[in-house]
């Protein structure tokens, strides 16, 4: 059966110190899905150069991939889709009924924070040094 | 017979769609990171190598889908955060239509890379 709750205007950022880990969690994932949403229009932008033939798309991304800051951003940018993924699965779940429990959501949470973090910190060598 | 909590209910298509792309993205995301950047690392990354892959038929209509997917999840999400944040009436309906066009746009241009780098292998 259906459920709602009323919680108010939720990005009331103001209201911060009363937040549970139920509203980071909502709050990380609408983070995370901006981030996205605004790096998909940047990552076609930026293979656009395909359109101009091969040595303009070969030189617009090793020019790219040569500063340091663009591999550390992409270290943020898997941070960002792997937690969207994971919090992502732990939401598909709840939509399922599975797992529904306010202790074993606060768990899955930050079981997706902790694996996050493990999948970000063992990838920054493959994202700096450029492949395993 | 017991309840069972569930928020899937009829009538949002819009819901359902965001849930069934959610399950194709959480697959496909994954799978475009792990190739392009751990298998085939981006700074390695050249035309030749793209090309060869979108040459592949398979691959490249599953990064067309990929793209679908992501482009209506993406906007989709977009506007769900702003009725969240109390956007409504003709502010909802302008941001519908911008966001519908920028999905549009998008789509349509990333199709048009796929096809140039198809056509290059």
């Amino acid at each position: 059966m259906s459920q709602s709750y009323d919680r108010g205007l939720v990005e009331d950022f103001g209201r911060w110190r009363e937040f549970s880990a139920g509203m980071w969690a909502w709050l990380f994932h609408k983070f995370t899905g901006w981030v996205l949403i605004g790096y998909l229009f940047t990552h076609i932008a930026v293979l656009s150069s395909a359109l101009n033939g091969a040595a303009t798309y070969n030189s617009t991304l090793h020019g790219l991939e040569g500063l340091l800051v663009v591999r550390i951003l992409e270290v943020g940018l898997l941070a960002v889709a792997v937690f969207h993924i994971l919090n992502g699965v732990r939401l598909l779940f709840v939509d399922l009924g599975v797992g529904i429990g306010l202790e074993t959501q606060e768990k899955s949470f930050y079981a997706s924070l902790i694996l996050t973090g493990l999948i970000v910190v063992a990838s920054v060598p493959v994202f700096l040094e450029g492949g395993l | 017979m017991a309840e069972r909590y569930s928020s899937f209910r009829a009538g949002s298509t819009r819901w359902f769609l965001q849930r069934i792309t959610a399950a194709f993205l959480v697959v496909t995301l994954a799978f475009h990171f792990y190739l392009v950047h751990f298998l085939h690392p981006a700074p390695q990354i050249t035309f030749g190598g793209s090309a060869g892959r979108f040459s592949v038929p398979s691959y490249f209509v599953t990064m067309v889908l990929f793209l679908g997917a992501a482009t209506f999840h993406g906007v989709n999400g977009v506007y769900n955060a702003l009725v969240n944040q109390g956007v409504e009436g003709t502010p909802l309906r302008a941001a519908k239509w911008v966001l519908a066009v920028a999905g549009v746009l998008l789509f349509v241009q990333g199709v048009r890379v796929a096809l140039a780098l198809a056509g290059g292998a």
